[in-house]
């Protein structure tokens, strides 16, 4: 499936993410501000799909989880940086977003238009075929996001124990 | 035994294991979890009842309001209700409009030297401060966590910060992190262990080391500690905390221990610094800075405006006016701290000079609220960050100092250096 490229520098702090003055609303409202202090359209522009890139330290700041749940609720397949802030790399896969690490990301431009394959683990610019490697996730996280996040993945584990509870008692 | 790290003996002891490997994926039984108003019953409710479970341990989990208190917007106070609401339905201890989650959680005793805490804040770092691996995570990870008891954590690395030799009068905790923030950058943490040691360290006050804990999350680590001393005790004594089967000798890093890396400081040549507008690491020496007028001077936060910020606030205001055409905001971080301050007179120098106190909440630091900054307005603050856009308008350019910086900066009416109007003090 081919999606926009949308891209953004170093350091973007979840206070551009998840602006705190709308963060007593619900998610609809905060995501249709998301990042609007960098790129005032940004929430307006984005189509289910498509693909955020960024530079060092994506996500840096507080741990409010909106900052993860507003980019997934504005329809963006991954986010793909150079690196992550900590509780925002957590966050994103706790609610089942992908986050992906580029260390060696070439020049890219805003706007291109690319394949993202989440198996392989690759983005691919299909004006000039280049594919980008992206580096796998860890084994639990896998699973986590395989799972669909933290949510559905706990629901299976407790109906798994549920289940060999009754297994034992019958 | 092989040589090993604070942070590396607290989580192998929390999941149960001899001996860890960095990197390793383990998974910890968690001591204490802590929540506030924002992060907290309004968004793991929901995700409790989804899965159709309880708290794993009620007794394990502290609540505190601080974000939307004191409930000035319509959803601000309805989510505090909410709160109220949740703390009485799941028994837990709640600490309602007492101040700041961070600055609360060890003044009431809730923490110890080895606990292994979870913190639904960015800032949780700072039971760091008190030998705890304490870090923050979003709610639906804390949802988790009160579901199971459990989080998962990759075994950390530690990156060892040693400042030796003793800080100057007029230099503070605040300083030191402003100038880490710019020399390792805002992910010099790498999502490691960053730990604090060296003469400098061991000289300073609880208070002041939980700034340096706290902002640990400003160099990107996943927690800030401090190996446990005799200063560390007499707090926690004085907090109540049940110190019994604490064997705080042993959590420390062994002098041999792999380390990630280790920077090496000299507290003494340190002068006052500040952080341009819009981050942390643009930081330099405050006397370096270009002449800066300000209209609001915002002494706040869990780093900002705690007894002892408030104390070196008043050092500098005594005897003075605010300048005309500038706004001393005020928010003590917390009803403890400020009844303390209250008492040695130290609000009162303040109010004199003409601050405005605010209630004991994140205030304008998490820009929640209706305070927040207007546009174009400069501000100096003694919070953490100064993210574009956080604390009001995007239009508005905070400045970050040391509580003496900004008090100085608040008599002076544009940024300036602390140290001249210490000057008697210090030739005294």
């Amino acid at each position: 499936m081919s999606s926009r490229l949308f891209l953004f520098g170093d350091d973007i702090d979840t206070d551009q993410l998840a602006p705190g003055q709308y963060m007593k609303g619900g998610i609809e409202e905060l995501a249709a501000h998301c990042l609007e202090g960098i790129r005032p359209a940004f929430a307006s522009s984005v189509s289910a799909g498509d693909v955020l890139v960024a530079g060092k330290n994506f996500g840096m700041g507080s741990s409010r989880e909106q900052a993860a749940e507003a980019l997934k609720r504005l329809g963006l397949a991954a986010v793909i940086a150079r690196s992550f802030a900590g509780i925002f790399y957590r966050n994103a896969i706790n609610l089942g977003l992908p986050v992906l690490i580029a260390p060696d990301l070439p020049e890219l431009s805003d706007g291109d238009i690319v394949s993202l394959d989440l198996d392989q683990g690759t983005l691919t610019l299909t004006e000039t075929g280049r594919v980008i490697q992206l580096e796998p996730l860890p084994d639990n996280l896998k699973v986590l996001l395989a799972d669909g996040g933290l949510v559905p993945h706990l629901k299976k584990r407790f109906s798994k124990e549920r289940n060999k509870e009754h297994g034992q008692c019958a | 035994m092989m040589a090993t790290t604070l942070a590396q003996k607290i989580v192998a002891r929390a999941a149960g294991l001899d001996h860890v490997t960095p990197g390793d994926v383990i998974t910890c039984q968690v001591d204490l979890a802590m929540i506030h108003d924002s992060g907290g019953p309004r968004r793991v409710e929901p995700i409790l009842q989804d899965l159709g479970v309880g708290l794993f341990d009620k007794d394990k989990v502290v609540l505190i309001s601080d974000h939307f208190v004191p409930g000035d917007t319509d959803e601000g106070a309805r989510i505090l209700e909410l709160t109220r609401q949740w703390a009485k339905q799941r028994q837990v201890t709640f600490h309602d409009g007492e101040g700041i989650c961070h600055v609360v959680l060890p003044e009431k005793g809730h923490l110890k030297p080895g606990m292994l805490v979870v913190g639904g804040d960015s800032h949780s770092p700072t039971g760091g401060a008190f030998g705890a691996y304490m870090f923050g995570v979003g709610a639906t990870e804390m949802a988790g966590v009160l579901a199971t008891g459990e989080i998962w954590l990759k075994v950390p690395q530690t990156i060892l910060i040693e400042w030796q030799n003793q800080l100057s009068r007029g230099v503070t905790a605040k300083d030191i992190m402003l100038a880490l923030c710019g020399k390792l950058g805002m992910d010099g943490g790498q999502y490691q262990a960053v730990e604090y040691t060296g003469e400098a360290i061991a000289a300073l006050s609880m208070q002041e080391r939980m700034t340096l804990s706290n902002m640990a999350a400003e160099l990107g680590g996943q927690a800030g500690l401090i190996g446990p001393d005799e200063t560390t005790l007499a707090f926690l004594k004085q907090a109540g905390a049940a110190l019994d089967d604490v064997d705080w000798r042993s959590l420390k890093t062994d002098a041999d221990a792999p380390l990630m890396a280790r920077h090496v400081f000299d507290a003494a040549t340190l002068t006052p610094q500040v952080a341009a507008p819009h981050s942390p690491a643009n930081s330099g020496p405050v006397n370096e800075a270009p002449k800066t007028n300000i209209q609001v001077a915002y002494l706040g936060a869990c780093t900002g405006a705690k007894y002892e910020d408030l104390r070196n606030a008043a050092a500098i205001i005594k005897g003075n006016r605010i300048a005309s055409g500038v706004e001393l905001l005020v928010a003590p971080s917390s009803v403890q701290d400020q009844t303390r301050a209250a008492n040695d007179g130290i609000i009162g120098i303040l109010e004199d000079a003409g601050a405005k106190i605010l209630p004991n909440a994140c205030g304008i630091c998490a820009g929640y609220g209706t305070h927040r900054l207007g546009e174009d307005v400069t501000c100096i603050s003694s919070t953490a960050r100064n993210f574009k856009g956080r604390m009001g308008a995007a239009s508005s350019q905070v400045w970050l100092g040391s509580p003496f910086t900004v008090a100085a900066s608040a008599v002076a009416g544009y940024i300036t250096d602390p140290r001249p109007f210490l000057k008697e003090e210090i030739a005294a």
